[in-house]
């Protein structure tokens, strides 16, 4: 987990970001407490998703979100709350 | 304002959702005819959210602007185009290369290419709002009349969703559901920079020109996912696309298995001291024929990767949704002129659509996800390990006769796949050629 942890970290550090001060993703605690999977951490391809074992949630690093939906069709239940970030906020790529 | 005034000056003939080829294409056909239309684009640019692999296509983009190839920013023209099966450890590669002047497809830096796309657009009248998003679609009487953005509302007498794979706005116009793991690839890229001199040796190609490696196996062996590589002018676009529950399945992370396909011997030494200058992610709809939503709804229609138009063994898509986008214009500015916008006027973006390569392609390769899912194991693990294994017996220089090591490859494989099995992966490809060429 370190290891893969600082992989991606070079990765996301080329990416250019406009954060937003709230998230976008909108986790349904409850539901994910359940769930066994949490395929929302396997798909993702920027590490948006951590989970807590001493605080029993899952934490939304939203802010190196790549936007890609992956999560949300991941997601077992569909309790994710996912949308777009506002309009000029969140990532833009200057390759693509 | 009230919402009625507000309706009367917020209002064009068509809004188009997204500033990808799709909407750019869907745009400017409509603007062209003389009609006013908005395109809506969430990001800080035109082709700021975009992501693909790396090529657009020569023939279609044509379609949509003629004169591309004297001003659009272009990087290299693809004259060469490499197969690379990938074993664990070794690869067998399969190249076919035309310096034809006419070139199939360039590799194109998005962010540069769908931008001077849209300033096209807006020299030919298409009125262009970015860092805007639309949230909702505005209906009255089941008819879509206009979308909800977070700062105003505008309205239209047409809608077209070109919003990409994850269109939201497709789902709540009831043409889509929820999309199955099982119909969409997660993929990953990097553009890595490398000197045009470097990328010119390593890949044997001139100064402008481009080389593109479908790469099959190797860290997705046994997997449904293929890898690519596109030459730039100075960089390289190196990425691979993993169905999704092959992910969830083997808990595999996407960009881990980028980084051992980057680290693979057959592809290392062409990325060598190349230096990551951008990393991006995006969904690529896999779905097929089979999962293509309804095209169009009363006052609304669906074009591009919204509209899931991806012909994944040819790796087409930025070509699909400008075609659709194009078909969904002129239907749009027939509706317009009739002044019907009436579910059975739009249903001839789904006739002409149908009667073009677009969705006659999808149909031919219906079939094709489906047993490539089912046998996965064997059409992208056995067969491409096999294949490898047969070349290195072929290739060997040992004391062993010619025949001895023939009779054994023969042998292992009749013990390894059994004459079931044999028998089994043989009709499996007989049907898929059979469902793609009848």
């Amino acid at each position: 987990m370190k290891n893969e942890n600082c992989m991606i970290e070079a990765k996301l550090y080329t990416v250019k970001y406009d954060a937003d001060t709230v998230s976008h993703l909108v986790p349904d605690e409850e539901s994910c407490k359940k769930c066994i999977s949490k395929a929302c951490q396997t798909v993702c391809p920027a590490n948006v998703y951590e989970w807590n074992d001493t605080e029993n949630r899952l934490i939304v690093n939203f802010e190196n979100c790549l936007e890609c939906g992956a999560c949300k069709i991941a997601c077992e239940k569909h309790t994710l709350g996912w949308q777009y970030p506002k309009g000029t906020k969140g990532v833009t790529f200057k390759q693509g | 304002m009230s919402e009625n005034s507000e309706k009367f000056l917020n209002k064009t003939d068509v809004i188009v959702v997204g500033g990808g080829p799709a909407g750019i294409s869907c745009a400017v056909t409509i603007a062209r005819a003389g009609k006013k239309v908005v395109l809506i684009e969430r990001g800080k640019f035109c082709g700021s959210k975009n992501v693909f692999g790396g090529a657009i296509y020569a023939e279609p983009v044509r379609e949509i602007f003629p004169n591309f190839e004297t001003n659009a920013p272009l990087e290299r023209k693809n004259t060469e185009h490499r197969y690379a099966i990938l074993g664990e450890e070794d690869a067998t590669t399969v190249s076919y290369r035309n310096n034809d002047s006419n070139p199939v497809s360039y590799s194109v830096i998005r962010a540069k290419f769908d931008r001077w796309m849209a300033d096209e657009a807006k020299k030919e009248g298409v009125i262009i709002v970015t860092e805007t998003v639309v949230r909702e679609l505005i209906l009255e009487k089941e008819r879509v009349i206009g979308v909800r953005t977070e700062l105003e509302n505008y309205y239209s007498d047409i809608v077209v969703l070109a919003d990409g794979v994850n269109s939201l706005l497709a789902k709540q116009a009831g043409v889509r559901g929820e999309i199955d793991p099982h119909d969409v690839a997660v993929s990953v890229k990097e553009v890595l920079k490398l000197d045009n001199a470097k990328i010119n040796e390593r890949f044997n190609i001139g100064d402008k020109d481009g080389c593109i490696y479908e790469i099959f196996g190797g860290p997705m062996l046994n997997m449904l996912g293929l890898g690519f590589i596109y030459t730039n002018q100075n960089s390289i676009s190196i990425g691979l696309g993993i169905t999704m529950n092959e992910l969830i399945k083997h808990k595999l992370r996407p960009y881990a298995l980028l980084d051992k396909l980057k680290e693979h011997p057959a592809i290392a030494p062409l990325i060598k001291d190349a230096e990551l200058t951008e990393y991006s992610a995006h969904l690529i709809p896999e779905g097929g024929y089979k999962k293509i939503p309804t095209l169009y709804a009363s006052g609304v229609m669906v074009c591009g990767d919204a509209a899931m138009l991806v012909n994944n063994l040819h790796w087409e898509g930025t070509n699909l949704a400008m075609i659709s986008g194009k078909l969904a214009g002129e239907t749009a500015v027939i509706a317009v002129n009739k002044n019907d916008f009436s579910a059975k006027t739009l249903s001839k973006y789904q006739q002409s659509l149908e009667k073009s390569f677009v969705m006659k392609d999808m149909k031919t390769y219906k079939d094709l996800m489906g047993t490539m899912a089912m046998k996965n194991e064997q059409f992208l693990g056995y067969y491409p390990k096999k294949i490898n294994s047969f070349f290195k017996m072929f290739t060997a220089v040992n004391c062993i006769p010619k025949r001895t090591m023939f009779r054994g490859f023969i042998k292992s494989v009749f013990k390894e796949r059994g004459i079931f099995g044999l028998f089994s992966d043989g009709l499996s490809i007989l049907k898929l050629l059979w469902s793609i060429l009848r």
